[in-house]
C-alpha cells in the first residue's frame, strides 16, 4: 500500500512537473510579438487544483453512488452550504492552521473566506436554524492553502465527505452507527482489508494525567503520540483538522462543544461524526482502473445509430429521436455522410454495446440491423 | 460604561425594529439581517469569554440549502443529468477558482462583478464567473478538438443586490456543450432537442423555444442602416423586447442610442416577425434582407435547423423569432432561449436568475438559453486553433424556485430521507433486538433507521414515521420475539402483519419494490 502510494505520487508529480514547465514555455513564447495580445497567458489551473476529466468523473460518480447509497440507507438527509463564509465565522476555529485559510479580497463588502472544512459550516447551520437533532451528510470541496513544498501531492481544493449525527441521545448508539457506516462503505468499495481503530479522548487525557504529564502539555504530547502511525505524505480526509496517516481512509469522533461556540446562548448540541477520505479513495480507484483490463466508460450510451450508405441522415435523425423518446441512451455522428467504419470504430472506443444500422435495403424491407458490438452478431429488427 | 448604555439603547431600538418587521411579515432575508444585527449588539454586552462575538449569517447573496431543498434539487438534477446522459454526454469538473488572468478580458463590463481572492503571496486567483470560460481553457489546455460534455456547478458574481432583487451571488449553472467541427446544424439541433426533453420532463408547464441567429441580426441591422459601431448596443436594446413594449424600445434606440426614427422603424418591422421554416424562406426572398450575405447564411441555416427539428419531433415548441437578441458578444451563429409561457407561476423575487449562457441578461420567464460560439476556444489556444462550439445553459435556479413553489402549494409531502422501514420497540429493554434487526436490514440493502434511545416510547417512534413519511414499521415486542415474528405495520393504512423473522427481509423487499 505504501509502495503504491509512493509510486503514484512520484508519477503524478512528474506529470505535474512536466505540465508546469510546458506552461512556463508557452508563457515565454506568448510574450513574443504578442499577436493581438490574445494569447498572453498560461494555460494552467491554479496551484494545488486540477480539472477532473470524464474518466475521473466516471470513477468519482461510482464512488459517490456507493457512499451516498450507504448514507441514505441509514436515513441521512443532506444539506449544502456556500463555498465561502464570513471570515469571522471561521476565525478562531482552526488554531495554527488558520494561516492556511483562503481569504477573499476586500472588495468593499463583507470580509469572506473559503470554507476550510464542512464541520464549522455545519455547526453554524445548526446554530443559525436552532436545530437540535439532525442526521446529515455533506459532500463538497474545501480549501486549504497548503504549502506544496512541505507536503508533496497535497491538493489545495479537495473533497470532504462528512456524515454527522447531532443531538442529545442515549450513550454510544449514534457513535456505533457511525462505525457501522464506515464498515459498510469500506466493504462495499472493495478497497481491500481494513481496520478501524477506536480510542477516547478521555482515556488519553486520563492516561497522560496518571503518567504524570503536566496538564498544559496534554495537547502537544497528544499530537506526538498521534505520529505513531504516521508518515507525512498526502490526504486531508480527516474529520476537522486531524492529521492523517498514510493508509487512513476515514476518521472522526465525538465533538460535543463545537455547536455551543456558535449559539448566542451557548446551547450545546452534542455531535458525533465521520469524514470519509474521498480523495484517497478516488486515487486508489483510479489506480485500480488503470491496472485493470476493464475499460472505464465515460458515457452510458447503449445504442449508436449509424448509416451504411450515403444520404441517410434524415432516417438516422428520425430513429435516434424515437430512441430518445423511448428513454434509450443513444447517439449518432454529426455528419451527413459518415463512413460506416468510422462509426463502428467510435462504438468500439466508447464501449457502446449495440449498433442500429440503417441501410437502403433494410429500409425497403422495413427493418433495422441491430449489431452486438462485442460478438459482432447481427439481427434484423422491425 | 457610556458605551454600554449606548449599546443597550441600540439593542432596544433594534429589538423593536425586528418585532415590527416580524409582525408586518416582512421578507425573510430582511428580518434575518436585522435579527443578526440585534444578536451582534447583544454579543457586545459583557462579552462572556468572547466566544459569541459574531453574527450567525451566511455571506450576502449566498444561502444554505436545507434537506427539503436538497431533495427537490436532487430530483431536478436527476432529470436533467438523465437527459444529458441519454444523449451520450460526458462530464467534467473544474476548480472553483481560476488564475485571475484566465478570466481577464472575457466578460467585458461585467468583469467588475468577479470575486477576487486576496493576494496572499502566491498566484492571483478569481472565483469562476461562469462555466464556459473554464470549458474553453480545459479544451485548449488538453488540446481537445471534439467533446460533448455537461457541467453542473456553482458560479460566483458580485451582483449588487439593491439593483437586482433576488439575485444570488453564488448560484448553479448547468451547461451542455458540443465542441468540434461537424456538419452544419446537426449538433445545434440536438441542443434544442435536449432543451425540449428537459423542459417537458420537468413538467413546468407550457414553454416556447425562441430561435434566431447572430448573422441574421447583424445582417438586418446592416440593411436597415444601423452604423456598424452601434451593432452591439442596438442589439442589447432589441434584447429588451421581451421585457418592454416596442414603443419603449424604439424610444431607447432613438433617444439614447442615436438612431434615426426611420432606421428604428425598419428594425421594428423585422423584429415583430415570428414563424417557422416558412418565415426563413420568406425572408430569403425579402428584397432588403437578401442583400446581406450574412443574413442569407443565417437564414439558410435556420431553414436547415428546422428541417432537422422536424425529424427530431420538436417543432411544436420552437419559434423563429427575430426579436431574440441575447446580450452575449461571443455568439457567432444560432442563438436560442426557452421561456415558460404560463404566467402567474408566481415567480416572485427569484425572477432575475443567472442561467444564461455566460453573461446574457435574462427575461422573466426564461429557463434556458444558448447558441453557437465558434471563436471562444481559439482565444485560449496559443496557436489560435479554433474549436467551434454550440451549447445551452439550463436555468437551474429558476427551475428550483418553481419546483419549490409547486411543492409548497401541493398537498404532497417532500421527503428528505429515503428510509423504507423504521425499527421500533413496543416495550422496554429491546434495544439489543432493535440493533440486531436494523443491522440485518442494512446488510440486506434495506433503508432503515431506529431511535437512538434505549427505551423509546412506541408513540414517539410511530410519530416520527408519520412526520418523516416512512412507509413501513417493524415492531419488536416481547410476545412477538417469543413467537419468532416481527409485526410489520403499513403506516398509511395502519394494517399490521405478523411476519416470520426469517421471511422479514423478503417481505419488506416485496412491499418496497411494489411501491
Amino acid at each position: 500500500m505504501l509502495g503504491l502510494t509512493t509510486r503514484f505520487s512520484f508519477l503524478a508529480l512528474c506529470v505535474l512537473q512536466i505540465d508546469e514547465e510546458v506552461a512556463k514555455l508557452l508563457e515565454l513564447k506568448a510574450q513574443l510579438g504578442g499577436d493581438d495580445g490574445k494569447h498572453q497567458f498560461v494555460l494552467k489551473t491554479a496551484k494545488g487544483t486540477r480539472d477532473y476529466n470524464p474518466r475521473q468523473m466516471a470513477i468519482r460518480e461510482k464512488v459517490f453512488n456507493t457512499i451516498i447509497g450507504c448514507f441514505k440507507r441509514h436515513g441521512a438527509e443532506t444539506i449544502d452550504t456556500p463555498v465561502f463564509e464570513l471570515k469571522e465565522t471561521l476565525t478562531g476555529k482552526y488554531g495554527e492552521d488558520s494561516k492556511l485559510i483562503y481569504d477573499l479580497k476586500d472588495q468593499g463588502g463583507e470580509l469572506l473566506s473559503l470554507r476550510y472544512d464542512l464541520t464549522v459550516p455545519f455547526a453554524r447551520y445548526l446554530a443559525m436554524n436552532k436545530i437540535t437533532n439532525i442526521k446529515r451528510y455533506h459532500i463538497a470541496k474545501v480549501y486549504r492553502r497548503d504549502n506544496p513544498a512541505m507536503t508533496r501531492g497535497r491538493y489545495r481544493e479537495f473533497y470532504q465527505c462528512d456524515f454527522d449525527i447531532a443531538g442529545q441521545y442515549d450513550a454510544m448508539i449514534p457513535d456505533a452507527e457511525c462505525l457501522k457506516i464506515v464498515h459498510e462503505i469500506l466493504s462495499e468499495l472493495e478497497l481491500g482489508d481494513f481496520c478501524i481503530k477506536v480510542n477516547d479522548r478521555r482515556i488519553l487525557d486520563g492516561m497522560f494525567a496518571v503518567c504524570g504529564v503536566p496538564i498544559d502539555k496534554f495537547r502537544t504530547i497528544c499530537s506526538t503520540v498521534d505520529k505513531l502511525d504516521k508518515v507525512r505524505l498526502s490526504q486531508q480526509e480527516a474529520h476537522a483538522e486531524d492529521s492523517v496517516s498514510v493508509g487512513s481512509v476515514a476518521g472522526g469522533g465525538r465533538y460535543d462543544g463545537l455547536v455551543g461556540m456558535f449559539d448566542p446562548k451557548g446551547r450545546k448540541v452534542p455531535c458525533v461524526g465521520v469524514s470519509i477520505g474521498i480523495e484517497r479513495i478516488f486515487s486508489i480507484m483510479e489506480q485500480k482502473a488503470e491496472a485493470s483490463a476493464e475499460k472505464v466508460r465515460t458515457t452510458e450510451v447503449q445504442v449508436m445509430v449509424v448509416s451504411a450508405q450515403k444520404n441517410l441522415l434524415q432516417e438516422r435523425l428520425k430513429l435516434v429521436s424515437d430512441l430518445w423518446n423511448g428513454g434509450v441512451k443513444a447517439e449518432m455522428m454529426y455528419k451527413k455522410n459518415p463512413k460506416l467504419l468510422s462509426q463502428l470504430q467510435h462504438c468500439e472506443e466508447a464501449g457502446i454495446p449495440l449498433v442500429a444500422i440503417l441501410g437502403e435495403q433494410e429500409l425497403k424491407d422495413g427493418v433495422v440491423k441491430l449489431r452486438v458490438v462485442s460478438t459482432r452478431e447481427e439481427v434484423n429488427a422491425l | 460604561m457610556e458605551d454600554k448604555a449606548q449599546i443597550h439603547e441600540a439593542i432596544k431600538v433594534q429589538g423593536e425594529l425586528v418585532r415590527k418587521l416580524k409582525s408586518e411579515k416582512a421578507n425573510k432575508e430582511q428580518i434575518d439581517e436585522e435579527v443578526a444585527k440585534l444578536l451582534e449588539l447583544k454579543a457586545q454586552l459583557g462579552g462572556d469569554d468572547g466566544k459569541h462575538q459574531f453574527v450567525l449569517k451566511t455571506a450576502k447573496g449566498t444561502r444554505d440549502y436545507n434537506p427539503r431543498q436538497m431533495a427537490i434539487r436532487e430530483k431536478v438534477f436527476n432529470t436533467i443529468i438523465g437527459c444529458f446522459k441519454r444523449h451520450g454526454a460526458e462530464t467534467i469538473d473544474t476548480p472553483v477558482f481560476e488564475l485571475k488572468e484566465t478570466l481577464t478580458g472575457k466578460y467585458g463590463e461585467d468583469s467588475k462583478l468577479i470575486y477576487d481572492l486576496k493576494d496572499q503571496g502566491g498566484e492571483l486567483l478569481s472565483l469562476r464567473y461562469d462555466l464556459t470560460v473554464p470549458f474553453a481553457r480545459y479544451l485548449a489546455m488538453n488540446k481537445i478538438t471534439n467533446i460533448k460534455r455537461y457541467h453542473i456547478a456553482k458560479v460566483y458574481r458580485r451582483d449588487n443586490p439593491a439593483m437586482t432583487r433576488g439575485r444570488y451571488r453564488e448560484f448553479y449553472q448547468c451547461d451542455f456543450d458540443i465542441a468540434g467541427q461537424y456538419d452544419a446544424m446537426i449538433p445545434d439541433a440536438e441542443c434544442l432537442k435536449i432543451v425540449h426533453e428537459i423542459l417537458s420532463e420537468l413538467e413546468l408547464g407550457d414553454f416556447c423555444i425562441k430561435v434566431n441567429d447572430r448573422r441574421i441580426l447583424d445582417g438586418m441591422f446592416a440593411v436597415c442602416g444601423v452604423p456598424i459601431d452601434k451593432f452591439r448596443t442596438i442589439c442589447s436594446t432589441v434584447d429588451k423586447l421581451d421585457k418592454m413594449a416596442w414603443a419603449d424600445v424604439k424610444k431607447e434606440m432613438v433617444n439614447e442610442k442615436g438612431l434615426s426614427e426611420e432606421v428604428a422603424d425598419q428594425i421594428g418591422e423585422y423584429v415583430s416577425m415570428q414563424g417557422g421554416m416558412d418565415l426563413a424562406e420568406r425572408l430569403l426572398q425579402d428584397q432588403k434582407l437578401s442583400q446581406s450575405k450574412q443574413a442569407c447564411a443565417g437564414l439558410s441555416d435556420i431553414k436547415l435547423l428546422f428541417s432537422y427539428l422536424q425529424l427530431l419531433q420538436v417543432t411544436d415548441k420552437v419559434v423563429f423569432d427575430l426579436s431574440l437578441a441575447r446580450g452575449l458578444d461571443y455568439y457567432t451563429g444560432v442563438i436560442y432561449e426557452a421561456v415558460l409561457t404560463q404566467t402567474g407561476v408566481g415567480l416572485g423575487s427569484t425572477e432575475a436568475q443567472q442561467e444564461a449562457h455566460a453573461e446574457d441578461s435574462v427575461s422573466v420567464g426564461s429557463v434556458a438559453g444558448g447558441g453557437r460560439y465558434d471563436g471562444l476556444v481559439g482565444m485560449f489556444d496559443p496557436k489560435g486553433r479554433k474549436v467551434p462550439c454550440v451549447g445551452v445553459s439550463i436555468g437551474i435556479e429558476r427551475i428550483f424556485s418553481i419546483m419549490e413553489q409547486k411543492a409548497e402549494a401541493s398537498a404532497e409531502k417532500v421527503r428528505t430521507t429515503e428510509v423504507q422501514v423504521m425499527v421500533v420497540s413496543a416495550q422496554k429493554n429491546l434495544l439489543q433486538e432493535r440493533l440486531k434487526l436494523v443491522s440485518d436490514l442494512w446488510n440486506g440493502g434495506v433503508k432503515a433507521e431506529m431511535m437512538y434511545k434505549k427505551n423509546p416510547k412506541l408513540l414517539s417512534q410511530l410519530q416520527h414515521c408519520e412526520e418523516a413519511g416512512i412507509p413501513l414499521v417493524a415492531i419488536l415486542g416481547e410476545q412477538e420475539l417469543k413467537d419468532g415474528v416481527v409485526k410489520l405495520r403499513v403506516v398509511s393504512t395502519r394494517e399490521e402483519f405478523d411476519i416470520c423473522r426469517a421471511d422479514l427481509l423478503a417481505e419488506i423487499r416485496r412491499r418496497t419494490s411494489e411501491a
